[in-house]
């Protein structure tokens, strides 16, 4: 009997459609409920005036074990999915089982009153959550161990920061045992030591549920996930490969502008430069920087800082580490450098640039997310850099 | 460390369809017992943490809920007393008849609005988290039962005061006075969700409550002469409330049929309004920002 091939979340065919007018909104509500009454079969229907597809023709199988992340585009469809999974709102087509209990991660202090003292929130959030008042008594003490709040508990929720006030929720909701988790981005709030702990905690569950997580930073899914699903204006376009889908969901959201270049007084940016857009494995990347300056300035050097697509910083070149101080002079300048050896792995890439003057403070020309370069054919694939 | 993993066969499977759950009634009536059985412990906890939180901000505290209907009584007395607002003969004085009246008819107004209520005060989480939603109604009964024993005091207060006596029926009165509520709450439970649509519900409501309170005997013997005796027979509230005044003054009832017409509609009534309610719920769900 192999408990790890268990499909526990069977999506087949899902749409669900919503409507942008707020009149017709409540129109279509009526409506519906009439449908609902008179016992209709509800399948298939077409889109009315106002609608839109918030999401079309959706199919996936979750088994235990798999931590599936949900990644698109706001508006895209993902907490919609979550919604239908949690049973809030009723696909239009399509049929979705789900095979366990549900437990969700989505709204973190649910049915807290904020004149309420903490350790009445915890026993209202955690009947709200499905938790018993037995099994609270019992794990009240972790909780607030978790939630560091001891010298807080007795105190009206009103009082609490929003960080313990979510960590507060998140340490009430982390007692549930589903057996699919559904996550929807709470994690972004919080301080550091918070989201460690709050991974922490979910990356211990991922074995024996179906997770379901949605969420904007790739950093997050990568850590998490072992598959991912694109979403583009309501519709499935990658299921897969958590990579190949950041990869996918980036150049979808890649965009032209965005080029902030910034001069100090006396100087101007008239070109930067990548002059070999592409390359390989150890090979190098020759620029160059055209502007020019009111004065003469001595001692300046150049930071070439290597990011991802999306602006995640991710390497750093200084001339100063190589000992290279360059003399702007007064009138027009052309610096050309090349920088050899570069190590990095496949994957397109930008580059924020700095002229700076010495002591690295005072920021003389900035050109941020301004050029463009990629690697092929290198020989590292997973890690950004290798020690 | 043993780890047991349930395997596919012992979990609970749910499929969710465009389909009218009407399609599938046994399962729906499954679902429905289940649902208001696993609602007990959350609907409790709401109750607590509301009526912990009503008053805790306030200096005179529980004595709120005394209020309202003693100057409801105290008004209409002194009305009646300076012959402004005269109602002719009542079986026992006049500030007790208008207090049991008064009380009655707050347990069933409040019945009435605590659906609604209860639901606009749970929207943010109502979207958001799955949980079985009986237990917005059952607490929001709760906290009208709540308010109603508090007042009750009040009643005991009056009775004492003027020294009357009740007849053996007084045992009957709680029937009655559950069965206003349930006609409260079954009209709260069916307009619902248009109330969570159209806030024209939530506004019109109040002022409807005012002026359907003047058109039953509340503060005034019920009338005989017609076309006033419609007042009692069109309105469904009257044979509860003068019945159940009745059990706790006289003991001769005058409505017993209508008493028990109604409530029988009104248990009828309330289970399709339960059942509506939670066909409704969903597509309510989707239309409400949260």
């Amino acid at each position: 009997m192999n408990k790890n091939n268990e499909v526990l979340v069977k999506v087949e065919n899902v749409s669900k459609k919503f409507c942008r007018d707020l009149k017709k909104s409540l129109l279509y509500g009526l409506t519906d409920i009439a449908g609902e009454i008179t016992g209709r079969n509800n399948h298939n229907r077409d889109l009315r005036p106002k609608e839109f597809w918030a999401l079309k023709d959706i199919s996936f199988e979750l088994k235990r074990g798999e931590v599936l992340g949900l990644i698109g585009r706001n508006g895209a469809g993902k907490t919609t999915l979550l919604k239908v999974l949690n049973n809030l709102i009723k696909p239009d087509s399509g049929r979705v089982t789900m095979r366990g209990r549900v437990g969700a991660l989505i709204a973190l202090g649910a049915g807290f009153n904020p004149i309420l003292t903490g350790r009445e929130n915890v026993y209202v959030n955690g009947a709200v959550l499905g938790l018993t008042k037995k099994e609270i008594d019992v794990k009240f003490d972790e909780i607030v161990d978790f939630a560091e709040l001891w010298e807080f508990i007795d105190t009206p929720v009103q009082s609490y920061s929003s960080g313990m006030q979510v960590r507060l929720g998140f340490a009430v909701a982390s007692n549930m045992e589903p057996e699919i988790f559904l996550i929807d981005e709470i994690l972004a709030v919080g301080d550091r030591a918070f989201r460690l702990r709050c991974f922490n905690h979910i990356s211990k569950l991922v074995n024996s549920t179906a997770t379901v997580l949605v969420s904007h930073s790739m950093f997050n899914i990568s850590q998490v996930c072992n598959r991912v699903i694109v979403f583009d204006g309501g519709n499935q376009v990658f299921d897969g490969d958590v990579q190949k889908g950041i990869s996918l969901y980036n150049t979808a959201t890649e965009y032209e502008t965005e080029k902030l270049i910034y001069t100090s007084k006396g100087l101007s940016l008239n070109k930067f430069e990548i002059l070999d857009k592409e390359i390989t494995w150890d090979g190098e990347l020759k620029f160059i920087l055209d502007f020019n300056s009111d004065n003469n300035i001595d001692n300046t050097f150049v930071r070439f800082i290597v990011t991802q697509i999306d602006g995640n910083v991710i390497a750093e070149w200084r001339s100063s580490y190589h000992d290279i101080y360059c003399s702007v002079k007064k009138g027009s300048n052309l610096f050309e450098i090349i920088i050899k050896n570069i190590r990095l792995r496949n994957d397109k890439y930008k580059v924020n640039l700095i002229l700076t003057k010495g002591s690295g403070s005072e920021y003389l020309i900035t050109a941020h997310q301004s050029a463009e370069f990629s690697v092929k054919d290198s020989l590292f694939t997973s890690s950004d850099y290798v020690i | 460390m043993e780890e047991t993993l349930k395997t596919t066969e012992e979990l609970p499977e749910v499929v969710y369809t465009p389909e009218s759950q009407l399609r599938k009634p046994r399962q729906l009536l499954k679902s429905m017992w289940h649902d208001l059985m696993a609602s007990r412990e959350l609907a409790w906890r709401l109750f607590v943490r509301n009526i912990s939180a009503m008053y805790r901000q306030t200096m005179l505290g529980y004595v709120w809920a005394f209020l309202p209907p003693v100057f409801t009584t105290l008004t209409f007395v002194f009305l009646n007393s300076q012959k402004i607002f005269s109602v002719g003969e009542t079986d026992i004085p006049y500030p007790a008849y208008v207090m049991i009246g008064t009380l009655l008819w707050q347990g069933f107004a409040d019945a009435m609005n605590s659906p609604l209520r209860m639901i606009n005060q749970s929207k943010s989480f109502l979207a958001k988290i799955n949980f079985p939603r009986e237990a917005l109604i059952l607490a929001g009964i709760g906290e009208v039962l709540f308010n109603f024993a508090i007042r009750l005091i009040l009643l005991f207060i009056v009775f004492f005061w003027y020294k009357i006596s009740v007849p053996m029926t007084v045992f009957w009165a709680p029937l009655g006075i559950l069965a206003m509520m349930a006609l409260g709450l079954m009209f709260g439970v069916l307009l619902a969700p248009l109330g969570v649509l159209y806030q024209d519900i939530e506004k019109g409501l109040p002022l409807i409550t005012g002026m359907w309170m003047f058109l039953t005997p509340v503060v005034y013997p019920p009338p005989t002469g017609w076309p006033a005796s419609l007042l009692s027979s069109l309105n469904p509230v009257s044979p509860l409330l003068i019945t159940t005044r009745e059990m706790i003054t006289t003991g001769n009832f005058t409505h017993l049929t209508g008493f028990i017409v109604i409530i029988g509609l009104t248990l009828t009534l309330l289970f399709i309004g339960w059942i509506l309610y939670r066909l409704a719920l969903p597509h309510l769900i989707e239309r409400i920002s949260a």
